[in-house]
């Protein structure tokens, strides 16, 4: 059995394990409430560009405009695969990984060559592991991530693709439902297929005149797209990690707090019984002495 | 005057404005462009430059770039990647942006870096006149 020492002083660890992810419970939940309201300021933005394209995109086909073209044949797809720079967040990473991963072995599969493009570490060293081909990378940069980055990775997509480097490019991100729940979306992106922005681009139907002309406009809008959802992906993840991570940190504080109770009646039990050990010895020693 | 226009602006990580005026002028891809109210609806693409709106008697200037103008008789609506009131621009980063910009221009004769560097010159000098013609106008 156990001595005394060693419980009192795993109960001591256990209990300074769970002030740090109670800690970081906190910081999570604050994080969260953060990359929330910026999905929030997101929105207004979004709406309104979906609103447009929806106005302009009716109607127009595949040959308007080259992000819209359909490749016959197809030798290199690309994956964004974005996650989170930092772990103890639950399975959140690794179903993310698993959905990359997973389409990228089924592209391979079809004979296709596979390139991948990480947003967040724990994707880039998985895919690193994996021995997959990475063509960009960017690291530590859930924190503090804005447009511009998102607009930087959809240049170089949207390139890519043009020159055809990619002849489709699929996005993988975490959507966030809500605090409890967080799914991996595979959603390809280029080309661009169907009416972009899906049901949400009904169109005001309204007459309007164009500057430039609709094919015009559309080749500004449509690279933009990509952007818009990249960055939707990104900022969709980044809420998803911090739930998740919040949930994960709330799971070992509950955890923490069984231990815990386990440990100090293991405590109580050893002390116990050494208490009855002792009182033994003196009743035995005491007898002896009488006899 | 009655009636006004409601003039939207937003971008990628805020609502930058949202506000009932009288007169909006807009740099258009093809040149500028005025918007009263009762305007005929007209979708634009957008350049680098001064979108100024005015309101009770005075001249208001934001710095656009990368963006598209929604107009409808009653409303405008800016989709903007980067907009800033004249009061918020951070004129000595526009500065040094500049000086960035112009020593890259020396220095490389790569076709790329060059397109980037002269729109990096364009939006950094667009910005100081927009903070300058706001100074003017005593509305930041």
């Amino acid at each position: 059995m156990a001595s005394l020492r060693d419980v009192k002083t795993k109960i001591g660890a256990v209990k300074k394990t769970k002030q740090i992810t109670k800690a970081m419970n906190m910081v999570a939940s604050a994080k969260l409430r953060n990359a929330q309201s910026r999905i929030e300021r997101f929105k207004p933005y979004a709406q309104k560009f979906y609103e447009m394209l929806g106005d302009l995109a009716t109607g127009a086909d595949e040959s308007v405009h080259p992000l819209l073209a359909k490749r016959e044949e197809k030798k290199t797809v690309g994956i964004v695969l974005v996650t989170s720079d930092r772990g103890l967040c639950g399975s959140f990473n690794s179903n993310l990984i698993k959905a990359g991963l997973k389409l990228g072995k089924e592209k391979l599969a079809e004979g296709l060559a596979v390139k991948y493009y990480c947003v967040g570490k724990k994707g880039r060293d998985a895919v690193r592991k994996a021995e997959y081909e990475i063509a960009v990378q960017y690291r530590d940069v859930m924190n503090h991530f804005d447009f511009t980055l998102a607009s930087k990775l959809g240049q170089e997509l949207i390139s890519s693709f043009l020159d055809s480097t990619l002849d489709e490019v699929i996005l993988v991100y975490g959507e966030f439902i809500s605090i409890g729940r967080q799914v991996p979306v595979v959603q390809q992106i280029l080309p661009i297929s169907g009416t972009p922005g899906g049901e949400e681009s009904v169109g005001s139907g309204k007459e309007y005149i164009y500057e430039p002309s609709v094919e015009g406009l559309l080749a500004e809008l449509l690279p933009r797209f990509i952007k818009v959802q990249v960055y939707r992906g990104m900022l969709d993840t980044s809420a998803s990690e911090h739930a998740a991570r919040m949930s994960a940190m709330d799971n070992a504080t509950r955890a923490c707090d069984d231990m815990i109770g386990a440990l100090t009646l293991l405590f109580n039990k050893t002390r116990q019984s050494a208490i009855t050990r002792d009182l033994m010895d003196i009743v035995g020693g005491s007898e002896a002495l009488k006899g | 005057m009655s009636k006004k226009l409601l003039l939207e602006i937003v971008t990628p990580d805020r609502k930058v404005l949202s506000q009932d005026v009288d007169y909006v002028g807009a740099p258009g891809a093809l040149g500028e462009f005025g918007v009263l109210p009762n305007h005929i609806a007209f979708l634009s693409a957008l350049g680098v430059g001064n979108l100024y709106y005015k309101n009770e008697g005075k001249t208001h200037y934001i710095f656009v770039s990368g963006g598209f103008a929604e107009v409808s008789p009653d409303k405008v609506t800016i989709l903007a990647e980067a907009a800033e009131k004249a009061a918020e621009i951070d004129v000595e980063r526009a500065r040094k942006a500049q000086e960035r910009a112009q020593q890259r221009l020396a220095r490389t004769q790569e076709k790329i870096d060059n397109a980037r560097a002269q729109a990096a010159l364009r939006r950094s000098l667009a910005r100081m006149n927009c903070r300058n013609s706001g100074e003017k106008a005593g509305t930041c």
